[in-house]
């Protein structure tokens, strides 16, 4: 689904990411770690086409990033869904229609019952019609979910999705994860809650990916 | 994307696409205001234009008309003197024709002064020869300095050419008339992308969000240029009815008389006005557009 080859990354200074070679296969589940600052968002910005990488190669759905038009990076983006760190909607639309946004810039409206249907998943059916402004923290982190997933994505990517949620809405996001993965989705999680790993290794076979030096490796079994 | 879904997409943008953008800010009146003002300079630019393009149609038709040669001699000399004066007229740059007139038609002239009977032949009556130009004038002076030397008796009247400066002045008018209405076009672009890009920047959090769930930059586009090219629309109505109204309300040729008077439509001219707010909707359209791809591209 999405590969890294050699890639190395920097933003004008020293080498943020070097030497980066990992493949996402479908239906996988990896987590990335790291300590903050390390590059994930970075690393996550390169797999969807918001980065390109100043070395090496990367290829979404088969092609390389470097290769991509302006028209064709939004393409990529309604196949990957992305939930992001800073959690950004449009704050004149309520939540459905923020939720929904996907489907209508891609012209693929009118599937209310979708709508319905997932915004019920996530737990936020009753604040359909609310602001985004009037949402708490996790309902915004669950609806931003719930617009990553709404075009049946084949990849999602979530950015510390649960950075500023309690334990226990922290560990309903990452089963609502979990749940996608068993659908089939490919999935990886950016976070530096290792605790929220530990408890996520009971439910799926999950790789843990670690950056460290500005490489990424595989964990082991010390977590 | 095939180039019938481009055009559909630049023209008849997605419904949708106008509300995923929020309502204007402060700089909405300014497209509106603009188209209307600029319109309505705009309609007195195309007055001007056509009234001074009728103008100078005038005057140069009037130039077409024939100059004469009048030849003064005493009897004998005057058919020697015709002949010199006609013979210079063929070997003269710019002279379609040239032709004496006969003394019938001499004599049709004078008769409503001295009756029919007049004795042509026993009076002194100057013979006159009637020259047409082509359309590239001749040069009178030149003219005037030949016939003093061959045919000294002979003297050119070419009364009508006086009217030759003001065909020249006309017609610099009507190229006045259309060098302003397309600076204004001009300037409405200007304008309108200045609140475009406005409206742009105000908004680029919105773009970003767009992009990000997968937005091609032909939607976002497409969400500006509608309501530009809506605005643009209704402003320059606003002004090209006002301007109609401004020229309708001059007085008419007859009551002031003279030139400036004249400014106006005349029949189906009056319909004219009416492709002013297309063609500002136009404008703002292409403005808007170009002013968007460069936004996108420059935050995304
Ligand atoms: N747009 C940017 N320009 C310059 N430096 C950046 C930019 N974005 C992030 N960085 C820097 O890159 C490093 C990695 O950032 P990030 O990928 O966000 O890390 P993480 O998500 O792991 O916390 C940080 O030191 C950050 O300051
Ligand atoms: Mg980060």
């Amino acid at each position: 689904m999405i590969a890294f080859e050699n890639v190395a990354y920097n933003y004008g200074g020293g080498e943020l990411l070097s030497e980066v070679s990992i493949r996402l296969a479908p239906g996988s589940f990896h987590f990335l770690t790291g300590p903050s600052g390390a590059g994930k968002t970075t690393f996550l910005k390169l797999a969807y086409a918001e980065l390109l990488p100043t070395a090496g190669h990367v290829t979404v759905f088969d092609r390389d990033v470097r290769s991509l038009t302006r028209d064709d990076v939004a393409m990529v983006r309604r196949r990957v869904g992305v939930v992001h760190q800073d959690v950004q909607f449009l704050d004149h639309l309520p939540l459905a229609a923020n939720v929904a946004l996907p489907l209508t810039v891609a012209g693929r409206d009118g599937h209310m019952q979708d709508l319905t249907d997932l915004l019920g998943w996530v737990g936020l059916g009753k604040l359909a019609d609310a602001l985004p402004a009037s949402l708490s923290g996790g309902e915004r982190q669950r609806g931003a979910l719930a617009r990553a997933i709404i075009m049946g994505p084949d990849v999602i990517l979530a950015d510390e999705p649960t950075g500023n949620l309690d334990w226990e809405m922290s560990v309903r996001l990452l089963t609502l994860l979990v749940e996608l993965n068993k659908m089939g989705k490919t999935i990886l999680i950016a976070t530096h809650d290792l605790n929220l790993i530990r408890q996520t290794k009971s439910l799926v076979a999950a790789r843990v990916l670690r950056i460290r030096n500005r490489r990424i490796q595989l964990a082991g079994a010390d977590l | 994307m095939t180039l019938r879904r481009r055009l559909a997409a630049m023209i008849l943008p997605d419904r949708q696409a106008d509300r995923v953008v929020p309502p204007s800010g402060p700089t909405a009146w300014l497209t509106t205001f603009t188209a209307a003002a600029m319109t309505f300079l705009a309609v007195f630019a195309l007055a001007l234009s056509l009234a001074s393009g009728r103008l100078a149609d005038r005057w140069a038709g009037a130039l077409a008309g024939t100059a004469t040669i009048r030849i003064a001699a005493p009897v004998d000399q005057m058919a020697v003197q015709t002949a010199a004066v006609l013979d210079i007229l063929k070997t003269t740059p710019g002279i379609a024709s040239a032709r004496a007139m006969t003394d019938d038609e001499q004599r049709a002239l004078l008769a409503p002064w001295f009756g029919p009977d007049l004795p042509l032949e026993a009076l002194p009556i100057p013979r006159l020869v009637e020259l047409t130009e082509d359309a590239d004038g001749f040069d009178s002076e030149g003219l005037r300095q030949r016939l003093l030397a061959e045919a000294p008796g002979a003297v050119l009247d070419d009364h009508t050419r006086w009217q030759r400066p003001l065909a020249v002045g006309a017609s610099r008018l009507n190229l006045l008339g259309t060098l302003s209405m397309a600076l204004i076009a001009a300037i409405m672009a200007a304008m309108i992308t200045l609140a475009a890009n406005a409206s742009l920047a105000a908004n680029a959090q919105v773009i970003r969000v767009l992009r990000l769930v997968g937005a091609q930059d032909d939607y976002i586009a497409a969400a500006f240029v509608r309501r530009f090219t809506l605005r643009a629309l209704m402003g320059s109505a606003i002004g090209a009815i006002a301007g109609t109204i401004g020229i309708a309300l001059l007085p008419p040729v007859d009551e002031a008389g003279g030139f400036l008077t004249g400014l106006g439509f005349t029949g189906f001219g009056w319909l004219l006005p009416l492709a002013l707010p297309p063609i500002a909707a136009a404008v703002a359209l292409l403005a808007t557009r170009a002013a968007a791809f460069r936004k996108l591209r420059e935050l995304t």
